[in-house]
């Protein structure tokens, strides 16, 4: 299996507080990653890495072979755990504004993503719910070609309903030559769709296996694992 | 829908007993076309690459083949799919019967609840 991403020796603090402490992990294409582990255990942080949203204190990361940067940017589709688009434009300005940013973002796709939800394109994004407004966000990501999709909590907030088709459309749209990872807590819901999981606590990577391992090992589900390793 | 999956289990597993279940009731003909990797994986909510998994698994015990050209068929071998049915017939008679000692039950005791039943219905 080949390589997509190499982090080595990353770390990086806010102040006295190490957010991510000396993480080395090689990540294949092709996958579907869980990058799980409770609140404040780093993961946001690693994501903001790996986009080259922040600097690394210490480490590295490449993707593709090639050091994070300009150059991999345009290869990674992010969707922030925040919304970050303004509210006052339509979908349609916004599909506009990311043909300009992405050139690997079709608009096409998009535009029968929406359709295929019932999402008047032409509507100001803050007229819709919270829950169309994920979708719509997640849409814009997955309407890219990109190597690397980066997801960070992408059904945090919404129904079960939005959920599976959140999920459905993650399986549906991705790339086999990419490598798509999802932040979350929410495992129970996620786990029939990931091929291999990431677990994290204070910043250090706890374990990194796959899905069918866990269950086949410890005779429980990720979810139920998790609550094990992560007992309070 | 998705498929209703044990949490505790490796899924792939779980997706080979499924596909297994509908190739022996007939749901998909000896010699018949199998919906592609991706199709079965959207239908079932899961990922593509655990499908692909169950698959291989299958193609390992014959029962599905692949084509070059057409994709995957179900064998045409009847005898093999005949044979496998027997054998998870046997697997769930083999539960029943576990489940009947522990109420308690012999064997023939057993047998003679499923009598009962099967005589009832053909009434």
């Amino acid at each position: 299996m080949s390589e997509l991403i190499e982090i080595a020796g990353l770390s990086k603090s806010y102040g006295r507080v190490a957010a991510v402490n000396n993480i080395s992990l090689k990540l294949p294409k092709g996958k579907i990653i869980g990058l799980l582990g409770p609140n404040g255990s780093g993961k946001t942080t690693l994501i903001k890495m790996l986009n080259g949203l922040l600097t690394p204190d210490a480490g590295s990361i490449t993707i593709g072979g090639v050091p994070v940067g300009p150059g991999t940017m345009a290869r990674v589709a992010y969707l922030p755990d925040r919304t970050y688009l303004a509210e006052s434009k339509t979908i349609l300005q916004v599909l506009d504004f990311f043909c300009d940013f992405y050139a690997d973002f079709s608009k096409d796709k998009a535009l029968s993503l929406l359709a295929s939800l019932g999402i008047d394109p032409s509507v100001k994004l803050k007229t819709l719910s919270k829950g169309n407004k994920e979708k719509v966000q997640l849409i814009l990501v997955m309407s890219r070609n990109a190597d690397l999709y980066v997801l960070d909590e992408p059904i945090a907030g919404v129904d079960p309903a939005a959920r599976d088709y959140i999920l459905r459309t993650i399986i549906d749209n991705y790339n086999p030559e990419a490598c798509v990872i999802i932040s979350t807590h929410l495992i129970s819901d996620v786990e029939k769709v990931l091929d291999e999981v990431v677990f994290m606590r204070y910043g250090h990577l706890v374990l990194y296996t796959s899905v069918d391992n866990i269950r086949e090992q410890h005779g429980k589900s990720v979810d139920a694992y998790f609550r094990e390793v992560f007992a309070c | 829908m998705a498929w209703d999956l044990d949490s505790d289990r490796p899924i792939y597993l779980q997706l080979v007993e499924r596909i297994q279940m509908q190739i022996v009731s007939g749901a998909y003909e000896p010699g018949g076309k199998l919906p592609s990797v991706r199709e079965y994986a959207a239908e079932a909510a899961v990922n593509p690459n655990t499908m692909q998994k169950a698959f291989s698994e299958l193609e390992r015990s014959g029962l599905i083949i692949t084509q070059r050209t057409n994709g995957r068929v179900v064998t045409d071998d009847v005898e093999l799919i005949r044979k496998i049915r027997d054998e998870l017939a046997q697997e769930q008679a083999e539960v029943f019967l576990r489940k009947m000692a522990e109420l308690g039950l012999s064997r023939e005791e057993a047998i003679g609840v499923l009598r009962q039943i099967g005589g009832a219905d053909n009434e």
